[in-house]
């Protein structure tokens, strides 16, 4: 009956969680661009494995969803939306929103200029 | 007999200690996040390329540099509250679940500390 509001919750961690990694793996980029051009040429080494490329598409997927997830969450908070069908309607609209936020995300990266 | 006074014992059992600042933190920087975090992945792909010398070029923008510095520290704090949540919800055993919750403090606050260092040694120049 509501499990959607248990995959819609455990699906806003989960990708928080993966962002997390992703604030880490802009950390190490960062610091290796500060090291010089050396380091950041090992580095672009590291990042360019194809295994990258499915960790950068985890990332856009992770990103699109946890924001317009946030907003349905900050829309709660206002005291709006909590109605059983209101939420549930929401839900979907997240859903949606957010592949196509994904869509146009990985398009862009992959497809319309090069990946990081 | 212990030398605990009874209402000392009780202190800070409850279950609302530090509950609001936390949930106003969180919001804050949700709000926050949204342009920073829309500015961050729109000007990252705006870039021709991914190069040392365009990338410093990028760095070295002093509007750059300060909405990085702001993202990183934003991004950092919301991901230590969401991840002390998650933490606090499926870590059982209160030293485990008090050890990862030091542990990971310390991983944000260095991430957050590396981030902006990185940052302003390309914004002013200290890299090569």
């Amino acid at each position: 009956m509501s499990r959607y509001t248990l995959a819609t919750s455990i699906f806003n961690r989960f990708t928080g969680l993966g962002l997390s990694l992703g604030l880490l793996l802009l950390v190490y980029w960062l610091t290796a661009v500060a090291s010089g051009a050396q380091a950041q040429a090992r580095a672009t080494h590291l990042l360019s494995l194809p295994v990258a490329k499915l960790v950068y598409a985890a990332l856009i997927i992770g990103y699109c969803y946890h924001f317009v997830a946030g907003i349905r969450h900050l829309v709660w908070d206002t005291g709006r939306g909590l109605e059983r069908a209101q939420s549930q309607r929401s839900a979907w609209l997240v859903v949606l929103v957010s592949i196509v936020l994904m869509l146009v995300l990985g398009w862009c990266a992959f497809a319309g200029a090069q990946a990081p | 007999m212990s030398l605990r006074s009874p209402l000392g014992r009780v202190l800070g059992l409850g279950a609302a200690k530090q509950g609001v600042h936390h949930w106003w933190a969180q919001r804050l920087t949700s709000v926050a996040l949204l342009p920073l975090s829309v500015w961050f992945v729109v000007s990252l792909l705006a870039l021709p390329a991914l190069d040392h010398a365009t990338v410093v070029a990028w760095l070295r923008q002093g509007s750059t540099a300060l909405l990085l510095i702001l993202f990183l520290l934003v991004a950092a704090w919301h991901s230590q509250l969401g991840v002390r949540v998650v933490v606090e919800d499926y870590v059982h055993g209160n030293g485990v679940r008090t050890l990862t919750l030091v542990l990971l403090t310390f991983v944000h606050v260095l991430a957050a500390a590396a981030g902006v260092f990185a940052v302003l040694r390309v914004a002013f120049g200290v890299t090569a």
